[in-house]
């Protein structure tokens, strides 16, 4: 399923119909060769062909520039350092206010999801983005077969803690790990918030988030926590890791707002990573452009306030 | 080294370039990254700061070495500061905001880290345009004065570096503790020169040898005395 906006797009924003073809066609050719491996990607195919969507940024930018804060600072480096991760066999403890807890294969889990293509903005909190083409499904889809209880007001998700792996998780560098992320049930439950298992029609590599990550578009990219073995559903909002880090610099909403600038600089507008140089920059949108889908997920709040 | 030789200062000259030369070459090989702006502006910023933590080396190292003839490496690295700091106020205007100066101007207004970036750009300007002979000499003691601002645009300089940052502080913490002991050697000259001049400054106070002359006791005598006596002068 895509999530259309009835906004009109910019010429400049629309895949070259060849380029959009030919992507397709090297997906259908991988899938065909098996490259894509467990066969999770045939539903991809039927999804957003002939609509006109965001052009999806270089996949050698998106693969390169990550900000993967358990193994390096910079956004390189992960690339590389990130490969020695163990992913498979992979696990997801699912527990809390929950009628089925438990811990799952994350082959199981996905067995029972279609993978579908989501090609959604990207909104770096450093004043950055892309448009990222993730392949992956709904987490609504998953929590309703896991069954929230009625007092699931909030969901925690947690990073893989592997300080053999992960260096500067080894060093305790800067940030308490393993890195913590959570949302409101009912952002949780939006069709637009994703689990995501692959980028570009691939398997998610391993420094964007492998093998399981969160992707919600219209939060700054801190939220969409990589590599999750653990999702918990709550009473209480969890104390995520960088507001821990930085309450008054990083909420718990962290929604895009170029309104509601950083206290230190402003999140008016944004560099589009694959734009050349003097390309102009993005002004920026509230909610990163999705405010038909999730503005009344906040009617009633102060933005500034629950920044 | 001979800091007296035109060659040495050629060669420094020379070297000077090199990081511009670097840059000019990964762009040209599109070796920046996937942000390319942003590594072009970090670079040419790292430069600037780097360039000018040596310019504040010079003087102590002159006062511990006893070299002469430094001065001319001194302005000539404060020149390359401004220079690379052109550069990286160019990239932000120019590349990275395309010259939308609504959008400048919200930037700036929102974002303190730019607010000591820009004073620290001020200074280092004034103090450029102000570097050749001609101002020097015009400028008589007040240059002195003015090309001490230094202190006050690199401490902007560093916490414009800090503001800015997110993650990593291996490399900030570096530049921040050489910086400080930059700064803490001048902090150190001063005192000393305060004390040292306390001692040489010429004091109004005179003191002058009195003669008193006074009866003995048994009032046979005159009994002369001498005594110093400190002398306010008016």
């Amino acid at each position: 399923m895509i999530i259309k906006t009835t906004k009109s797009i910019p010429s400049s924003e629309i895949t070259d119909p060849l380029v959009f073809k030919q992507r397709r066609q090297l997906i259908k050719a991988m899938v065909a060769m098996g490259l894509t491996g467990s066969g999770l990607y045939s539903d991809v195919l039927k999804a957003s062909e002939d609509k006109a969507v965001l052009t999806p940024t270089a996949a050698e930018i998106v693969k390169n520039h990550t900000n993967y804060y358990e193994f390096t600072f910079n956004k390189t480096d992960a690339t590389k350092l990130a490969q020695v991760l163990p992913t498979d066999p992979w696990s997801v403890e699912i527990t809390g206010e929950v009628e089925h807890p438990g811990i799952y294969h994350l082959e199981d889990l996905l067995s029972q999801q279609s993978i579908q293509e989501y090609i959604y903005r990207f909104r770096c909190v450093e004043a950055w983005s892309m448009v990222v083409p993730w392949m992956g499904f709904p987490l609504a889809n998953l929590l309703k077969k896991v069954k929230p209880l009625s007092t699931a007001q909030f969901v925690q998700f947690t990073s893989v803690y592997d300080p053999d792996h992960m260096p500067n998780q080894k060093d305790k560098a800067m940030l308490e790990w393993p890195y913590v992320e959570g949302l409101r049930i009912d952002e949780a439950m939006h069709p637009l918030t994703l689990l995501a298992t692959g980028m570009y029609g691939e398997k998610m590599p391993k420094q964007n988030g492998s093998p399981l990550r969160l992707v919600v578009p219209w939060k700054y990219g801190f939220k969409s926590i990589k590599a999750i073995v653990k999702i918990e559903l709550v009473k209480k909002p969890a104390l995520t890791t960088w507001s821990k880090s930085g309450p008054n610099e990083y909420g718990f909403y962290a929604n895009v707002n170029p309104d509601v600038p950083h206290p230190r600089w402003s999140q008016n507008s944004e560099r589009q990573l694959g734009g050349g140089f003097f390309t102009p920059r993005r002004k920026t949108e509230l909610f990163n452009g999705y405010a038909e889908q999730v503005a009344s997920l906040y009617s009633n709040m102060d933005l500034r306030h629950f920044f | 080294m001979n800091f007296s030789s035109k060659k040495t200062y050629l060669i420094s000259l020379f070297l000077c370039l090199l990081p511009l030369l670097g840059i000019i070459i990964d762009l040209l090989f599109d070796n920046l990254g996937a942000d390319p702006i942003q590594t072009l502006h970090i670079r040419l910023g790292d430069w600037s700061l780097r360039l000018l933590w040596l310019t504040l080396c010079i003087t102590p190292l002159q006062t511990f070495t006893r070299q002469r003839g430094m001065a001319d490496y001194r302005q000539m690295l404060g020149l390359y500061v401004f220079f690379y700091a052109s550069l990286h106020v160019i990239t932000y205007v120019w590349i990275d905001q395309g010259l939308d100066w609504g959008n400048i101007a919200i930037d700036v207004l929102q974002s303190s880290y730019i607010w000591l970036g820009l004073l620290a750009y001020i200074i280092i300007f004034l103090l450029a345009i102000s570097s050749p002979k001609v101002a020097k000499k015009k400028l008589g003691k007040n240059w002195k004065k003015l090309h001490r601002y230094i202190y006050i645009g690199s401490i902007a300089v560093i916490i414009h570096y800090y503001w800015q940052l997110k993650g990593n502080m291996a490399e900030p913490l570096f530049y921040l503790i050489t910086l400080s002991i930059l700064l803490m050697f001048r902090v150190a000259v001063w005192f000393k020169n305060r004390k040292f001049n306390k001692m040489m400054i010429p004091t109004t106070k005179r003191i002058k040898v009195v003669t008193v002359k006074k009866l003995s006791e048994d009032q046979s005598t005159m009994v002369y005395s001498q005594k110093l006596v400190v002398e306010e002068d008016d």
